[in-house]
């Protein structure tokens, strides 16, 4: 439970006290005595001088050498410094009542104010915006929701995105199930793990440069370098463009996403096989449960809410992804998700009412799944 | 959830105790299950290996001949010193260097305000707390995308006439939009995660601390930052990941300058003008991979604990 915190509304007096793990002995007392005075005059002119310094520098300072870079992060940083450890400085001897409150501000408020101009405000203006023209000038109601509805080419990237948001959290999820299943306690649990984990360490953009490599076309009669096509040519068929053959090129997009989240899949299902109580287990095995009915029967209900949790989390990760489709293919071949025709219609295209669409058009998708996410969890956390 | 094994004395205790999971691994451990394991582990290991072994094999050799035909060598640097100083217009080099200047203080300034906001839901009390604290959870549901027009609109014309942060004549040309955006983002995330850990933390030690006449900075600063670091630590691994790795930020805030874009920006590029240069994409990749790979094996614990504590990023 929070700390009541009218314990001392007596104003100053306890700040005299030495706090706990403070080393000040007695011939400090008029230090601490001067110590507030000091920080609220002194404090506060320190600050400001050096906030206009390092401001100055900031826009003085050139990025392009390596140290005119490394002098701007340390510059930010200091920025950064400057002003939080201020205002926890400044705050930091307040106790009256009021006092707790400006302290609670000067702990919540950066953060606060930070995510309602940078993602609130945002977000609501990005939909209004997807009421307005490519230019952003004039309303059109309900006509760039129409388009993505209508268009043909949208409507292949709502068929792709679709088949990657069935296909992904799925195929993911089983193979990570599976795969702990099957390497639980065995000697070399470890290791076994960390090879289908490391692909979460790696961006999208270098598993995507990985898997292009592996489906890297070459005719038939050549020397191969891609391995699939390798493989196909060793067992005798002629090699594929994998990438370029619609539209079965999708599925291999989502061989790639699958290969980078199966990972995830497989950690917190490992955990939560790990976790399933002995006794259900050993009551099941009393009446005569085992094998593959037992797998069926007993791990996979116990781990139920675990594998809800798995597969949202997954399908939200996949409808925002766009690296994936940007590196491959870039969006050619019929092979654009929405995360990526946003980018297109945004950045590209230039066309902002239909792109905040888009954009919208993911966050009514997501909505509904975080939510039934964000209720499995709580589930999870009240276990 | 806990990931450890039961201790060994406890095992041992029951006799012959089996989980769930073993006894149905019994039932898969026939021929064709192993194999299945083998298979995945495999195709999970195969393709990385593939690419990092011709990475290190001569131009012509990478685009005459599959890389399992090269596996007793020649080997080669050479691949390596073209990508990381630009022998011919790769020059990976200096994106490395915007990557570890865009990560760090995206990394930084979001733990610190996400520690300190954390703290004050979880032990101050004040008018508006919980619907504060659930605004912020909700907004975790926020896809970047929506945000980024109106945030990059905003950069470009501030209101009140303030300095313009995007463009090359902005302060920093331009790292600051990308270093408030991923601080930004990952500000509601990270509070839910501290907040979470930052309660398991008894109250009994606060309450005697402020009974002590400790303030809030102190008892933030003395006793929950020491506390608190296994979960700072695994935010920080996975906020370090996702600024590394990303590519829509860097691409939509940097503005395709490359004076400020990251590594993967750069390997992107290359994907698309030099999709055949395998010699140079394959070296380009692994040195866009080796920092992650080095930072995630080292603190692989503290990132499992921060994925088991459910982190979904937006």
């Amino acid at each position: 439970m929070p700390v009541e915190h009218d314990l001392d509304p007596t104003g100053p007096a306890p700040a005299s006290e030495s706090p706990p793990g403070s080393s000040s002995g007695e011939g400090s007392s008029l230090l601490t005595r001067l110590l507030p005075i000091l920080t609220f005059v002194v404090t506060p002119v320190v600050i400001v001088v050096l906030l206009i310094v390092l401001a100055t520098l900031a826009g003085s300072i050139e990025i392009d050498t390596v140290s005119g870079k490394f002098l701007q992060m340390f510059i930010a940083v200091a920025l950064f410094v400057v002003v939080v450890g201020g205002i926890l400085l400044m705050t930091s001897r307040m106790r009256s009542r009021s006092g707790e409150l400006v302290q609670t501000a000067a702990f919540v408020l950066p953060a606060v104010l930070l995510i309602c101009l940078g993602l609130l405000y945002p977000a609501i203006n990005n939909i209004y915006q997807s009421f307005f023209d490519r230019r952003g000038d004039e309303f059109v109601g309900w006509d760039n929701y129409r388009e993505v509805f209508t268009d043909e080419a949208l409507l292949l990237v709502l068929r792709n995105t679709a088949l990657w948001v069935a296909l992904v959290p799925v195929l993911s999820t089983l193979i990570g199930l599976v795969y702990a299943v099957l390497v639980d306690r065995s000697p070399f649990e470890k290791f076994a793990k960390a090879l289908i984990f490391l692909p979460m360490a790696i961006s999208l953009v270098g598993a995507s440069i990985i898997w292009k490599f592996v489906y890297d076309y070459r005719a038939t009669e050549n020397d191969q370098i891609g391995l699939a096509n390798q493989v196909l040519k060793s067992l005798g068929f002629d090699t594929y463009r994998f990438l370029l053959t619609e539209p079965w090129n999708n599925l291999f997009l989502i061989v790639i996403m699958v290969w980078v989240q199966a990972g995830f899949a497989m950690t917190i299902l490992s955990a939560s096989i790990k976790a399933i109580p002995d006794d259900i287990v050993e009551a099941a095995r009393l009446d005569g449960v085992g094998g593959l009915k037992m797998f069926r029967y007993i791990t996979v209900p116990s781990i139920r809410p675990s594998l809800i949790v798995v597969l949202t989390t997954i399908s939200i990760t996949t409808l925002k992804v766009f690296d994936i489709v940007r590196t491959t293919t870039g969006g050619n071949y019929d092979t654009s998700v929405l995360a990526y025709e946003y980018y297109v219609q945004s950045f590209r295209s230039f066309d902002q009412g239909l792109g905040a669409a888009l954009a919208t058009l993911i966050f009514v998708l997501v909505l509904p799944i975080v939510i039934y996410n964000i209720r499995q969890m709580r589930k999870l956390e009240a276990r | 959830m806990t990931t450890t094994n039961p201790p060994a004395g406890v095992v041992t205790g029951a006799i012959a105790k089996e989980s769930a999971a073993s006894t149905a691994k019994k039932a898969l451990t026939n021929p064709w299950a192993s194999l299945a394991a083998v298979v995945i582990a495999v195709l999970w290991t195969v393709p990385t290996a593939g690419l990092l072994i011709s990475s290190f094999r001569p131009e012509n050799e990478v685009k005459g001949s599959g890389w399992w035909t090269g596996l007793g060598g020649p080997y080669t640097l050479e691949n390596y010193r073209e990508v990381l100083t630009g022998g011919s217009s790769a020059e990976f080099g200096t994106y490395v260097i915007n990557s570890i200047v865009i990560t760090l203080p995206s990394v930084l300034i979001p733990i610190t305000l996400a520690t300190l906001a954390a703290y004050a839901f979880a032990w101050m009390r004040f008018p508006g707390r919980n619907l504060l604290f659930i605004g912020v959870f909700a907004l975790q549901i926020v896809p970047i995308q929506i945000t980024m027009i109106p945030l990059l609109s905003a950069y470009v014309k501030p209101p009140f006439n303030l300095i313009s942060l995007a463009g090359g004549e902005a302060p920093g040309g331009g790292f600051y939009t990308i270093w408030l955006s991923h601080s930004i983002f990952a500000l509601p995330l990270a509070i839910y995660l501290l907040h979470n850990f930052m309660r398991e933390i008894p109250g009994e030690l606060i309450e005697s601390a402020r009974v002590d006449g400790a303030g809030h900075v102190q008892i933030f600063s003395r006793i929950m930052l020491p506390l608190m670091m296994p979960a700072i630590a695994a935010f920080g691994i996975f906020q370090f990941l996702w600024v590394w790795n990303d590519l829509l930020v860097a691409l939509v805030f940097g503005g395709g300058s490359l004076d400020i874009s990251p590594v993967t920006v750069r390997l992107a590029e290359l994907s698309g003008t030099r999709g055949a240069d395998w010699h140079l994409l394959s070296a380009g990749a692994f040195v866009s991979l080796v920092v992650p790979l080095i930072v995630f094996l080292s603190l692989q614990r503290y990132f499992v604990r921060g994925l088991l504590a459910g982190s979904v990023k937006g």
